[in-house]
C-alpha cells in the first residue's frame, strides 16, 4: 500500500469532505456494490434505453420530414386498409400478453412465464403478418410506394417500424428460451425487463405511426 | 495474480485470428480503429493534394497523376472536371467520418474508455467487435463508387438533392453529374453501414461509463478526456439516426420512384423529371441536423485528450475542472440547436435565422471558457514540450484561429457574402478539421508507449510538428483572403473568372504549402511505423501521469488489469501536489487528513478497502 498522500481535488461539499472509495460499480464481483449499497443495474437495462432513444430519433427524423411534407397544398391521403384496425388490436394484445408474462417472473412462475412470452411472440409474427396483408391490399388497390407522397411515406414508415419489430421477435425468442431457464425471478426479469421495454415502445411507436398517417 | 495466469492462458488458447483479427479486446478493437483510420487518412490526404494540384495550376499536365488516377484524367494529363468534383466529394466525407469520426471516437474511445475508468472490457465485447468490423465493409463500398460507371459522387460531402438524387437507370450515370450514378448509390450504403457501426460503439461506451467504473471511480474523478468519450457517444446515438434517416429516404427516391427529396417540374438537361411533390430542402434539415453535432463529435474527443495532455506534460492539475465538464456538455447539448446557420442562404425566414444566430454564437461561451481553461493551466506550468504537448498547445492555436472566424459566419448578414468561399473552407479547416487532426497527433504521440509498448522517437515528432503546425498556416490562412476576394469553392476551375485571375498567384502558395504539408506526414508515418518495431521499450508510466490506463503494464495484458480491479482515491490531476515527494500521485493512492486546496477541511485517512491488494510504492516504480 501506497504512503497516503494530500489531493488538490475539491471536496463535493463543505458538509460532505468525505472522499471515500465510492461511485463506481466494477464488475467481477470486486466492485463497490457492498461498498456503495447502490441496486444493480444490468448493462442489458442500460442499453435498451439507448437503443430505444436511438430508434426515437430515426422516427422523428422520418415523421418530421412527414408532417412538414403533410402541409403543402398538394396533400392527399390514401385509403386505410381496414385489417390494420386488427393488428394495431393484435399488437395492443402483445403488450398485455407481455406484461402477464412479466407479472408471472415476479412471483418466480417460470412455466407461466415461458407461456405467456410465447403468446406475445406469436401475437407479434400475425402483426407482422397483419402488416403484410395490409401491404398486399393496397398493392392490389394499385397504390404502389411511388404513387403519391402518402403512400411512399405509409411504406416506408410501416416498413421501418416492421423491421424494427421483427428485431424484437427475435429479442422475444432469446427471452423465451433464457428467461423461464433463470436461477431466480429476479434473473428473468433481468432478461424479460429489457425486452419488454423495447417491445412496449414499438407498440406504442406504432400507436403513434397509426394516428398521424391517418387520423390528424 | 491468479487471473493474470489464466488471462495469459486464455491468450495463448486463442488463435491468432481471434486475437488480432476477430478480437473482442477493446485495445485491439481500438488499435484496428486506430490503424485503418491511418489508411483512410493517407487516401485522403491523396486527394487533398489532388484538389491543390488543380486550384494551384488549373488545366496544367500532370504525368505522373494521370498514370496513378487512369479514369481522373485526359489523354494529355489534365485533371477532368467531374473527377475534380470526386475528389472534393470524397476527400470530405472520408476526412470526416472515415478518418477523423472514427479514429477520435472508435480508436482512442475504445482503447481509453475502459482503462481510463478501471473496467476489463466494454459492457457489450461481441458488439464491440461487429462494431469495427462493419468499418472495412463500409471503407470498400465507398471507395469502390471510383470504379463504377461514373464514378464518384460529384455533390459533395452534403449529398444534396436534387443534384444526388437523379439519375439515369439505363446508363448507370447521373443525370446532372456523372457521379450521381451508382457511385452515390455506394457513398449513401456505404455511409448507412458506418452509421450502424458508430450506434453499435456509441451504445457500448455509454453502458460502460455508466456500469462498469472501478469502485471509487466516480463520475466526478472521471478524466475528461472519458468525459469527453462519454459526450460525444451520446450525441452520436442521438445525431447518426438522423442521418441514416435522410439516406434510407435518399436511397428510396434514387431507386424505387419515391419523391421525398426530389420536387416537381424540374427539369435537367432539357428533360422533365418525373419524380413529383418532394422538398429538397428537407434533406438540408435533416444532414445539418446530424451534421453540426457531427463536428462536436470530431472535436470533443480532441478536447479531452488535450485537456489530459496539458495537464501531464505541463505538471499541473487541469485549471477548472467542473467548468471543463460542464463547457463539454453545454457544447453537446448546443450542438443540436445551431443546424440552421449552415441553411442561411437557403431562403430560410430571417426570423429564424436569427434564432440560429443566437445558439450558435452561444457555442462561444463554452469554447472559450474551455479556451481560457487551457491557458490558464499553461500560466506557471513545468511545461515539458514533448511532441504530444506541442501538439496540444498547437491545438489550442488551431481552436482560437478557427473559432474567431465561425464567430463571423455565424452571423446571417456576414454569411451571405461568406457561403460557399473559401473563407469557409479556412474556417472548418481550422476549427474542426487541423484542430482534430493535432487532437489526434497529441494523442498519438501520448498513448503510444501504452497502446504499443515503445516509444516514439521524440526529435522527429517535434520536427513534424514544427513543419505540421507551419504548414497548416501557411495552407488555410491565406484562404481567408481567397474567401474575402469572392473565391467559391467546390469550383474546378475558378479563375475563368476575371475577377479571380489575380489570386492565381496565392492559390500556387497555397497549393505548395499544402504538398509541403502532405510531405510532413510521411515523417510522422516513418516515426509510427519504424517505433512500432524499433522503438526503446516503454515502461508502465513513462509521463508520470496519474489516470488508470497508466498504472497498467505497457502494453496492458487482457483483462487490463491483475487479480484486482483497481481502486481509485482521488481525482485524476494531482499534479505537483505541495509537499509531496514527487510530482504526480495517481488515482489509485489513498489521500491522507490534510488542508485541502481552497479550505482548510480534515477527514480521516482514506485507507485501501478490506481486499484490496498491496502495491508497490507507485511514486518509486
Amino acid at each position: 500500500m501506497p504512503a497516503p498522500t494530500r489531493t488538490l481535488e475539491r471536496p463535493p461539499s463543505a458538509r460532505d469532505p468525505g472522499t471515500p472509495a465510492i461511485g463506481g460499480r466494477g464488475p467481477d464481483g470486486t466492485g463497490g456494490d457492498a461498498l456503495a449499497g447502490t441496486p444493480a443495474t444490468t448493462p442489458a437495462r442500460i442499453a435498451v434505453w439507448l437503443l430505444v432513444g436511438a430508434i426515437t430519433v430515426l422516427f422523428a427524423a422520418f415523421t418530421s420530414t412527414y408532417l412538414v411534407r403533410r402541409g403543402e397544398a398538394d396533400w392527399r391521403v390514401g385509403p386505410l386498409p381496414p385489417v390494420l384496425w386488427v393488428t394495431t388490436g393484435v399488437l395492443l394484445g402483445s403488450s398485455v400478453a407481455l406484461e402477464g408474462a412479466r407479472r408471472h417472473a415476479r412471483r418466480g412462475e417460470m412455466a407461466g412465464l415461458r407461456t405467456w412470452l410465447t403468446v406475445t411472440t406469436l401475437l407479434g409474427l400475425a402483426f407482422l403478418a397483419g402488416q403484410l396483408l395490409a401491404w398486399r391490399q393496397l398493392v392490389a388497390a394499385g397504390v404502389y410506394l411511388s404513387s403519391y407522397p402518402h403512400s411512399s411515406f405509409f411504406y416506408l414508415l410501416t416498413g421501418a417500424h416492421g423491421l424494427h419489430l421483427a428485431g424484437g421477435i427475435g429479442a422475444l425468442l432469446y427471452a423465451v428460451r433464457r428467461a423461464p431457464a433463470a436461477a431466480t425471478a429476479a434473473a428473468a426479469l433481468d432478461v424479460a425487463d429489457p425486452v419488454a421495454a423495447y417491445w412496449h415502445f414499438l407498440t406504442g411507436l406504432w400507436i403513434y405511426l397509426f394516428v398521424i398517417l391517418f387520423a390528424l | 495474480m491468479a487471473v493474470m495466469h489464466e488471462a495469459a492462458h486464455e491468450e495463448h488458447k486463442l488463435g491468432f485470428l481471434q486475437r488480432y483479427v476477430f478480437s473482442q479486446d477493446h485495445k485491439i478493437i481500438g488499435i484496428q480503429y486506430m490503424m485503418t483510420s491511418l489508411f483512410m487518412a493517407a487516401v485522403g490526404g491523396v486527394l487533398a493534394m489532388l484538389i491543390r494540384m488543380e486550384l494551384g495550376w488549373p488545366g496544367a499536365r500532370w504525368g505522373l497523376a494521370k498514370w496513378l488516377f487512369p479514369g481522373g484524367f485526359t489523354g494529355d494529363g489534365t485533371l477532368k472536371p467531374d473527377f475534380y468534383l470526386a475528389v472534393v466529394t470524397m476527400h470530405g466525407s472520408i476526412m470526416i467520418f472515415f478518418v477523423l469520426t472514427t479514429a477520435l471516437s472508435g480508436g482512442f474511445g475504445n482503447f481509453l474508455i475502459p482503462l481510463t475508468i478501471g473496467a476489463r472490457d466494454m459492457a457489450f465485447p461481441f458488439m464491440n467487435m461487429l462494431s469495427y468490423w462493419l468499418y472495412p465493409p463500409a471503407i470498400v463500398v465507398l471507395l469502390a463508387s471510383f470504379f463504377v460507371a461514373g464514378g464518384a459522387p460529384n455533390a459533395g460531402w452534403t449529398a444534396y438533392p436534387p443534384l444526388s438524387a437523379l439519375y439515369n437507370p439505363a446508363t448507370g450515370t447521373g443525370l446532372a453529374a456523372p457521379g450521381s450514378g451508382l457511385g452515390q448509390s455506394l457513398w449513401l450504403v456505404s455511409l448507412a453501414i458506418l452509421i450502424v457501426s458508430f450506434l453499435f460503439g456509441s451504445l457500448n461506451y455509454i453502458t460502460t461509463v455508466l456500469q462498469l467504473r472501478t469502485r471509487g471511480m466516480s463520475m466526478g474523478r472521471m478524466p475528461l478526456v472519458t468525459w469527453a468519450q462519454f459526450t460525444t457517444a451520446i450525441l452520436m446515438l442521438l445525431s447518426f439516426p438522423v442521418l441514416f434517416a435522410a439516406v434510407v429516404m435518399l436511397l428510396f427516391d434514387r431507386h424505387l420512384g419515391t419523391s421525398f427529396f426530389v420536387p416537381s417540374g424540374l427539369v435537367v438537361g432539357g428533360q422533365l423529371v418525373t419524380h413529383q411533390g418532394g422538398n429538397p430542402l428537407l434533406w438540408q434539415h435533416l444532414f445539418w441536423f446530424l451534421g453540426h453535432p457531427e463536428v462536436y463529435v470530431l472535436i470533443l474527443p480532441p478536447m479531452g485528450i488535450v485537456s489530459e495532455i496539458l495537464a501531464v506534460h505541463g505538471r499541473k492539475p487541469i485549471f477548472g475542472y467542473k467548468a471543463m465538464v460542464a463547457s463539454i456538455c453545454a457544447i453537446a447539448f448546443l450542438s443540436f440547436l445551431v443546424w440552421g446557420h449552415h441553411m442561411f442562404t437557403s431562403g430560410m425566414n430571417p426570423l429564424v435565422g436569427t434564432a440560429f444566430m443566437v445558439t450558435t454564437l452561444a457555442i462561444a461561451i463554452p469554447s472559450a471558457v474551455k479556451t481560457f481553461n487551457w491557458v490558464a493551466t499553461l500560466w506557471r506550468a513545468r511545461i515539458h514540450f514533448t511532441p504530444a504537448m506541442l501538439f496540444a498547445i498547437g491545438f489550442v492555436s488551431l481552436f482560437v484561429t478557427g473559432g474567431l472566424t465561425g464567430i463571423f459566419l455565424g452571423s446571417p448578414a456576414v454569411d451571405v457574402y461568406f457561403q460557399d468561399t473559401f473563407f469557409v473552407v479556412a474556417h472548418f479547416h481550422f476549427v474542426m478539421a487541423s484542430a482534430a487532426l493535432f487532437g489526434l497527433f497529441g494523442g498519438l504521440y501520448h498513448w503510444f508507449p501504452k497502446m504499443f509498448g515503445r516509444m516514439m522517437d521524440e526529435r522527429l515528432g517535434k520536427l513534424h510538428f514544427w513543419l505540421t503546425f507551419v504548414g497548416i498556416y501557411a495552407t488555410f490562412f491565406p484562404m481567408h483572403f481567397l474567401g474575402m476576394a469572392g473565391e467559391p469553392r467546390r469550383y474546378y476551375s475558378p479563375q475563368m473568372y476575371d475577377f479571380l485571375r489575380g489570386l492565381s498567384g496565392l492559390n500556387m502558395f497555397v497549393s505548395l504549402a499544402a504538398f509541403g504539408l502532405g510531405l510532413a506526414q510521411l515523417i510522422f508515418a516513418y516515426n509510427f511505423i519504424r517505433s512500432l518495431f524499433r522503438g526503446p521499450k516503454a515502461e508502465g508510466n513513462p509521463w508520470h501521469a496519474n489516470t488508470l490506463e497508466w498504472q497498467a503494464d505497457s502494453p496492458p495484458p487482457h483483462g487490463n488489469w491483475g487479480a484486482t480491479l483497481p481502486t481509485v482515491h482521488r481525482w485524476p490531476y494531482d499534479y505537483s501536489v505541495p509537499g509531496a515527494t514527487e510530482d504526480y500521485i495517481p488515482q489509485t493512492v489513498p489521500v491522507t487528513a490534510a488542508v485541502v486546496a481552497g479550505g482548510a477541511l480534515h477527514h480521516p485517512v482514506q485507507g485501501g478497502a478490506p481486499d484490496e491488494p498491496p502495491t508497490t510504492d507507485l511514486n518509486s516504480a
